[in-house]
């Protein structure tokens, strides 16, 4: 008998050969990765679906003429600054949420639960400005289907009532697109704040609940978490397409 | 179960290295700097002052901050930058897909723009 393994025998050691975990993460992290890069995708098709939009017509309205009012401190004039304001929440309530999943790693429950709350704290004052937000551009004639000029016949009419939100040309459709692609989008992305929020409260109530400690893993907060500086990223790109540009 | 929970501790382990409290409000502090910036360079340059105008340059410069910022939030807070780097490819890569979707429309929308501006309608009302 010999003792050489003939080259088809011999075990194989390579990261993917099996017996092992290649990319030495958990399951449940990876299917929140690959959901992630899905949801991204439908994100990149709303927000480039806006852009070609912007791009495709030959006016389009001015979104500091649009978004320029600070609730219950300045009517017109300030744009940017609530808008701002709502980037620095989403911002700092992804960086309560970091701070949530780095105690998660040492086990200390009372600082989880600390951080998870201001994290939906942030989430509920995020959706809280986007509800003012939404209503006062409501209140200006903009929904679903609808811009200031909608049911107006005579020209005129129709010019007086675009003619605030326009810089260049006036155009009743750039108009009705704006106004159906930001509902549709930040509709979206609140959609996704508000299921964050969800989440965020039952991962709360789990390590309230001493789930995790009994389970020995605060894994649950970083796929929480993951989904939750998701929302961030979403935003920073809705500020930059709506706001900024 | 077992397996599971040898994955999830070493996992906390390395994560220990990469992300504790100081690094974490140091990415903060970078994306705050990076919004402000955004906030100067909108509301000071371009509406203030009318350094810049409104326009491809300024709108190029809030999309490279803006990706910027993407960079900070995916590598540091959702922790990509440490792992396996056959994952990372993983993730990331079919990102060329949206660059493509991206040169499509733009391609598209200029000659949409270019129809709807020069071509004549029929017929003439």
């Amino acid at each position: 008998m010999s003792t050489t393994v003939s080259q088809l025998d011999k075990v194989k050691e390579g990261p993917w050969s099996g017996g092992k975990s290649p990319w030495n993460l958990e399951y449940g992290k990876i299917m929140m990765w690959f959901f992630l890069v899905s949801d991204a995708f439908t994100f990149s098709a709303f927000l480039i679906y806006y852009g070609t939009q912007k791009f495709t017509q030959p006016s389009w309205i001015d979104a500091d003429k649009v978004f320029q009012s600070i609730p219950g401190i300045a009517e017109s004039g300030q744009p940017l600054v609530f808008v701002g304001l709502m980037t620095f929440i989403l911002i700092m309530s992804s960086v309560t949420m970091v701070l949530a999943v780095e105690a998660g790693h040492r086990n200390a429950k009372q600082e989880v639960v600390k951080w998870m709350l201001w994290t939906i704290l942030g989430g509920l004052c995020f959706l809280g400005c986007q509800a003012i937000e939404w209503t006062h551009l409501h209140h200006q004639g903009f929904w679903f289907g609808r811009n200031p000029a909608t049911g107006l016949t005579d020209p005129n009419a129709i010019v007086e009532a675009l003619q605030p939100y326009f810089t260049k040309d006036i155009s009743y459709t750039a108009a009705l697109q704006f106004s159906n692609l930001f509902f549709t989008i930040t509709g979206f992305h609140g959609f996704h704040v508000s299921i964050g929020v969800l989440l965020n409260i039952i991962v709360l109530s789990m390590t309230l609940n001493n789930t995790f400690e009994n389970r020995g893993t605060y894994l649950m907060v970083e796929k929480v978490g993951l989904y939750w500086h998701f929302v961030d990223l979403v935003w920073v790109f809705v500020f930059t397409f709506f706001y900024l540009i | 179960m077992s397996n599971h929970d040898h994955i999830a501790s070493h996992d906390a382990h390395e994560h220990g290295e990469g992300m504790d409290k100081k690094r974490i409000w140091s990415v903060f502090f970078v994306l705050l700097a990076l919004t402000a910036l955004e906030f100067l360079i909108a509301l000071g340059f371009v509406h203030h002052w009318g350094i810049l105008q409104k326009g491809t340059l300024v709108n190029i410069i809030y999309i490279v901050l803006t990706l910027v910022k993407a960079f900070y939030i995916v590598a540091f807070f959702m922790h990509l930058k440490f792992e396996k780097s056959s994952f990372i490819v993983c993730c990331s890569i079919v990102f060329l897909f949206i660059i493509y979707f991206i040169v499509l429309m733009l391609i598209e929308g200029g000659h949409l723009h270019e129809s709807m501006t020069h071509q004549p309608l029929f017929p003439h009302k």
